[in-house]
């Protein structure tokens, strides 16, 4: 089973000097790849570009055996909402739903919310210690335990391809410590995939393989 | 993915309730509005409409004749010039028809008094539902909503009231014994207090009694060598009882005693156009009218304002809508980060759309279902408004 592969890359925002160029960039299955760099330096683009969220002007983005240049808008969406896990940097939840919902929300509009999928998401919110909250509405957690639904939510459809955008950004030392351990575990269990952007150097030593997004810019 | 964005719609829905119910509240109002006005015109339509067809003819004084007819069939109570009592016994004695009077200037609390003969009762076919048809002075059968709302009964007793407070040698209360209660017909003698003409007289001041002050105990001021002295206080006949029915008696001539208005039952045709004739001299004090001409043309005015209202309603419903789509693209656009973050997860923009629709869907099925609901609540109570209207 194939992972994620770029080749020349090129992508530009129109009127903008912004420029990323990558001429190759390969994630093993089972394995994380770190995307570093400061604020504004193009890692949510690279990320993007990544998912099939944004088309490059020239290059291939292959996730697996797709090649998402290849496929339709509606191949794409398919293709997300069923192999690929996505973590926000701004959680991005649905306030008015619950903690559950959130979680279940690809498997719900995937028509594959089963008993036992709700269950293992449980499980999954037991591990990341938000289970107290099931029920409870979105919008009334805090900040770390947003991030946590977050990230229960981009993993409880055991995605192929997960990329999070600074999933640790707002947690004290210890559950970082503890999401981290989450996101490897299930990365080497599935054979996922696992992409994560972040400035949180201290966090380099969990990715053998990383880069510098500045590399990709000019 | 229909049951998922009907989900996610009724979640949004239902965790905003206070925003979805007033705006399904607005929505209801202006949609309840018109169907409420439509109830109301056709109740009003109905309940007018039998009394006035069935009343051939009605005889008042001259003036407004949309008046008269509200007066002398529905007992609305509103001030109407009187007309003289030689009038009925003119128009019976031209033999051209039945002539039932009417009185309607009293009340007891918000009951209409009227004042009428025995044959209105046949005339309008009204049966005792329990107790008696009137017998004597100061007697009175009431409506058959007048002994619900009150709780009276045959053997009871009901107060004619004071109509001008500050009139202090004016009418003063009648207590008329209650003979009987009428059954119901779902017309307006259903909320009338009927008695015999002599009776309004009564309440009128036109009859009084005597008293035998020497009877009287608290009456008697001395007694001196077998002559009484009466006190000087002032007391008022306001009840007829078996005991002082014979004290009872009128002074004037009963051709000058007033009545509200004269229902007429022409024998034929020939007779309804004779009599339609005579009272058209301008000469003549008094006019005739015929009710369901006026009944045509009141609810020809009324269909006028109700198209008129109707259309003003419309307009409104129209820019209520605009403002309701206004405020739900306002909501969309201030969500678009939510919606993009489930298209990025993989939700297709028809799942969007759908849950957008469904939105919708929910505020509007909630406004038309409030507004059935008032509008019903309309219809249910819609022969108390119009009774409450004619009042």
């Amino acid at each position: 089973m194939s992972g994620i592969s770029l080749k020349n890359i090129q992508f530009a925002y129109p009127g903008s000097p912004f420029r990323l160029q990558v001429k190759g960039l390969e994630v093993t299955p089972g394995t994380g790849f770190g995307l570093l760099g400061p604020s504004g330096s193009g890692k949510t683009t690279l990320l993007r570009l990544m998912t099939g969220l944004l088309q490059p002007q020239a290059g291939e983005v292959r996730l697996g055996d797709a090649t998402l240049h290849t496929l339709s808008e509606a191949e794409r969406r398919a293709f997300r909402l069923s192999e690929v896990g996505l973590v926000f940097q701004d959680f991005a939840l649905l306030d008015y739903l619950t903690v559950e919902e959130n979680i279940l929300l690809p498997q719900t509009f995937r028509r594959a919310a089963t008993a036992n999928q709700a269950s293992q998401a449980r499980d999954l919110a037991e591990r990341l210690e938000i289970s107290q909250h099931w029920q409870k509405l979105a919008g009334q957690l805090s900040q770390g335990e947003r991030q946590r639904v977050a990230i229960a939510r981009a993993i409880a459809h055991k995605p192929r391809f997960l990329f999070a955008d600074e999933p640790t950004a707002s947690l004290d030392a210890t559950r970082r410590s503890r999401v981290m351990d989450l996101l490897m575990e299930y990365t080497a269990q599935q054979q996922a995939c696992l992409v994560m952007v972040t400035h949180d150097t201290e966090l380099m030593p969990l990715f053998p393989n990383h880069a510098r997004v500045e590399d990709f810019t000019s | 993915m229909i049951t998922a964005a009907l989900h996610l719609a009724w979640r949004y829905v239902a965790r905003h309730r206070l925003q979805t119910l007033l705006l399904a509240g607005a929505l209801a109002l202006v949609i309840a509005l018109p169907l409420c006005l439509r109830v109301l015109v056709q109740a009003t339509e109905t309940t007018m409409r039998e009394r006035a067809v069935s009343t051939p003819q009605l005889i008042g004084a001259r003036g407004s004749a949309l008046d008269l007819m509200l007066t002398a069939l529905y007992f609305k109570q509103q001030p109407l010039p009187p007309i003289a009592m030689k009038h009925l016994q003119e128009l019976r004695a031209t033999g051209l028809g039945a002539a039932i009077p009417l009185d309607v200037r009293f009340h007891a609390q918000e009951s209409p008094i009227v004042g009428t003969e025995i044959e209105y009762f046949s005339f309008r076919r009204l049966r005792i539902d329990c107790g008696k048809m009137l017998t004597r002075l100061g007697d009175c059968v009431i409506g058959a909503r007048v002994a619900q709302r009150r709780g009276l009964k045959p053997g009871d007793a009901i107060f004619s009231s004071q109509e001008q407070v500050f009139d202090m040698a004016g009418v003063y209360p009648l207590k008329m014994r209650i003979v009987g209660v009428l059954a119901s017909n779902g017309t307006p003698d259903d909320d009338a207090v009927f008695v015999d003409l002599k009776t309004v007289w009564l309440i009128l001041g036109l009859a009084h009694g005597h008293d035998d002050v020497a009877t009287t105990k608290d009456a008697v001021l001395k007694t001196e060598t077998g002559n009484v002295v009466a006190n000087a206080s002032v007391r008022m006949f306001n009840e007829v009882t078996d005991k002082n029915l014979r004290g009872f008696h009128f002074h004037s001539d009963e051709a000058a005693y007033e009545l509200s208005a004269i229902l007429v039952l022409p024998k034929d045709a020939k007779s309804e156009a004779l009599l339609t004739g005579h009272y058209l001299k301008s000469s003549n004090p008094v006019q005739l009218i015929r009710p369901r001409e006026e009944y045509d043309t009141l609810m020809s005015t009324l269909f006028q304002v109700q198209a008129l209202a109707l259309s003003v309603l419309l307009l409104t419903l129209a820019a209520a809508a605009a403002i309701s789509a206004l405020v739900f693209a306002l909501s969309f656009r201030l969500r678009q980060r939510e919606f993009t973050t489930l298209g990025d997860v993989g939700v297709s923009p028809s799942a969007l759309g759908l849950t957008k629709l469904f939105e919708v869907g929910i505020v509007g099925a909630l406004g038309l279902t409030f507004a059935l609901i008032v509008t019903l609540i309309a219809e249910w109570n819609a022969q108390m408004w119009v009774q409450i209207l004619l009042k």
